[in-house]
């Protein structure tokens, strides 16, 4: 159910920026104003949201501990999974950004005969996950090809090694193709995995579905529907120049695909894809396990008025005295 | 805020990363680019139609040298039928470039703007340019 809404929420997007260009003729809209739009609620979203975290105090050292503290001189520590210096800590960030490390320790547990309980490890999130995201980090920086003139010699040679198998014409890029897979098979995953398709969410299925309905319109645009590819740079320099134009016979599906990524960055801050700043703010991974080495003052403590023994005692010993009670000072 | 420099820092990253095209195009009037029919002999031709429309050549010249080239080299067939029924040779140094001899001012300026690097040229040989 959660999947079937998503999915006609996407195909509803898509069919507004159709019908929006094809029938009421909105090119302006559809094509600058909308973009711009979504690229401010992005960045002011994204930079709130942020600040906010920014402003949570975290007191105390909560990191995930996966291995052995920092103990003993001759117990070996687990320097990556627990770490203890700020050195450790980044290369526990880099590893977690760049290469999904904890993914890659994933286990499934199961039970077979006899009855035996048995662990092993699942590698296919790790590896579906990486290919998704470095995919789609390669065809975002392939998109700046339309925003910038010249453009810089790294992407010719990004491009050259996407395109180095040479199918076809215009050349297949693999990143293009592999992003669609890997959305595809993340898809398919929360579908066919019970235990995973029961905590699924409308919000889960519907950015899945976004960034597929993004590719699929991308391959379909260069492979198969063609659209103008110098009009289209013409537009998107116009954005990127701050001085917008819309040139005429551009194809509808152009402005859906546009509309379907701007949908997109405009949803970043509010969802959970806003992870892509999260992960960099996440106390379980970014602090040292330094707690037996530090001492952590809580941020909001503040001076609390006691009255000591010796105080009430001051206050009251003659009473006490008179009462028979003891007294440690004379 | 709490480790607020470093979240500063990470922010204004982040910020120029995504306004980098703003910042690299500054100043910097972006033209469409004409591709150029001036050579002498577009200029010397009664009727100045490509094998196929202007329309069509845009669109789908990629693919429609890509044909060629599987026909010509594949199965041997060197003629090529036009819509109009026009016959031509299927070769992109003797038929494209006899007329297109300017192959800066015609393939290079599209090709260039939008970053699109043809292997044409791995194999075939540049056209005379300079002779012309």
């Amino acid at each position: 159910m959660n999947a079937i809404l998503s999915l006609f929420a996407v195909i509803g997007l898509a069919l507004i920026a159709f019908i929006g260009v094809k029938v009421a003729h909105l090119e302006f809209l559809f094509g600058t104003a909308i973009p711009y739009i979504a690229l401010a609620v992005f960045l002011i979203g994204v930079i709130s949201r942020v600040l906010k975290w920014g402003r949570t105090p975290v007191p105390f050292r909560i990191p995930t501990t996966c291995g052995q503290q920092q103990s003993l001189p001759w117990i070996k520590q687990s320097k990556l999974d627990n770490p203890s210096t700020g050195a450790g800590v980044i290369g526990r960030m880099f590893l977690e950004v760049f290469l999904f490390r904890s993914l890659f320790s994933n286990t499934k547990f199961e039970l077979r005969e006899g009855p035996k309980l048995a662990y092993s490890s699942t590698r296919w999130l790790w590896l579906g996950g990486l290919a998704f995201h470095w995919t789609f980090f390669v065809v975002l920086i392939r998109h700046l090809r339309l925003f910038t003139e010249p453009v810089p010699g790294f992407l010719h040679s990004i491009e050259a090694l996407d395109g180095f198998l040479q199918v076809g014409i215009p050349g297949v890029l693999i990143s293009g193709v592999v992003l669609l897979f890997a959305a595809t098979y993340l898809f398919l995953r929360r579908v066919f995995i019970p235990s995973v398709r029961y905590i699924s969410l409308a919000a889960d299925y519907f950015p899945l579905f976004l960034i597929m309905g993004v590719a699929l319109s991308g391959i379909l645009m260069r492979y198969v529907v063609r659209v103008d590819i110098v009009s289209v740079k013409m537009l998107t320099m116009g954005l990127a120049s701050l001085s917008p134009v819309v040139p005429e016979g551009i194809s509808a599906i152009f402005y859906v695909h546009l509309f379907l990524v701007s949908a997109l960055f405009a949803y970043i801050p509010y969802s959970k894809i806003m992870h892509l700043g999260g992960v960099f703010l996440s106390p379980t991974r970014n602090l040292a396990n330094n707690s037996r080495m530090v001492r952590h003052i809580n941020p909001w403590n503040y001076p609390v008025e006691v009255h000591t023994y010796e105080e009430y005692e001051n206050d009251f010993r003659e009473k006490m005295k008179k009462a028979g009670l003891p007294v440690e000072k004379e | 805020m709490y480790n607020g420099g470093k979240i500063i820092v990470g922010i204004a990253i982040f910020v120029g990363l995504f306004v980098f095209p703003i910042f690299y195009n500054m100043g910097k009037p972006s033209a469409m680019p004409e591709p150029k029919l001036d050579t002498p002999v577009i200029n010397q031709l009664d009727e100045k139609r490509c094998v196929e429309s202007a329309d069509y050549m845009r669109a789908n010249h990629m693919q429609l040298l890509d044909e060629w080239r599987d026909s010509v080299l594949r199965d041997g067939n060197f003629v090529y039928e036009s819509s109009n029924g026009k016959k031509y040779v299927m070769s992109l140094q003797n038929t494209c470039m006899h007329c297109h001899s300017n192959k800066k001012e015609f393939c290079d300026s599209c090709h260039t703007y939008a970053n699109v690097k043809p292997y044409c040229w791995s194999c075939h040989l540049e056209s005379k340019e300079k002779a012309l």
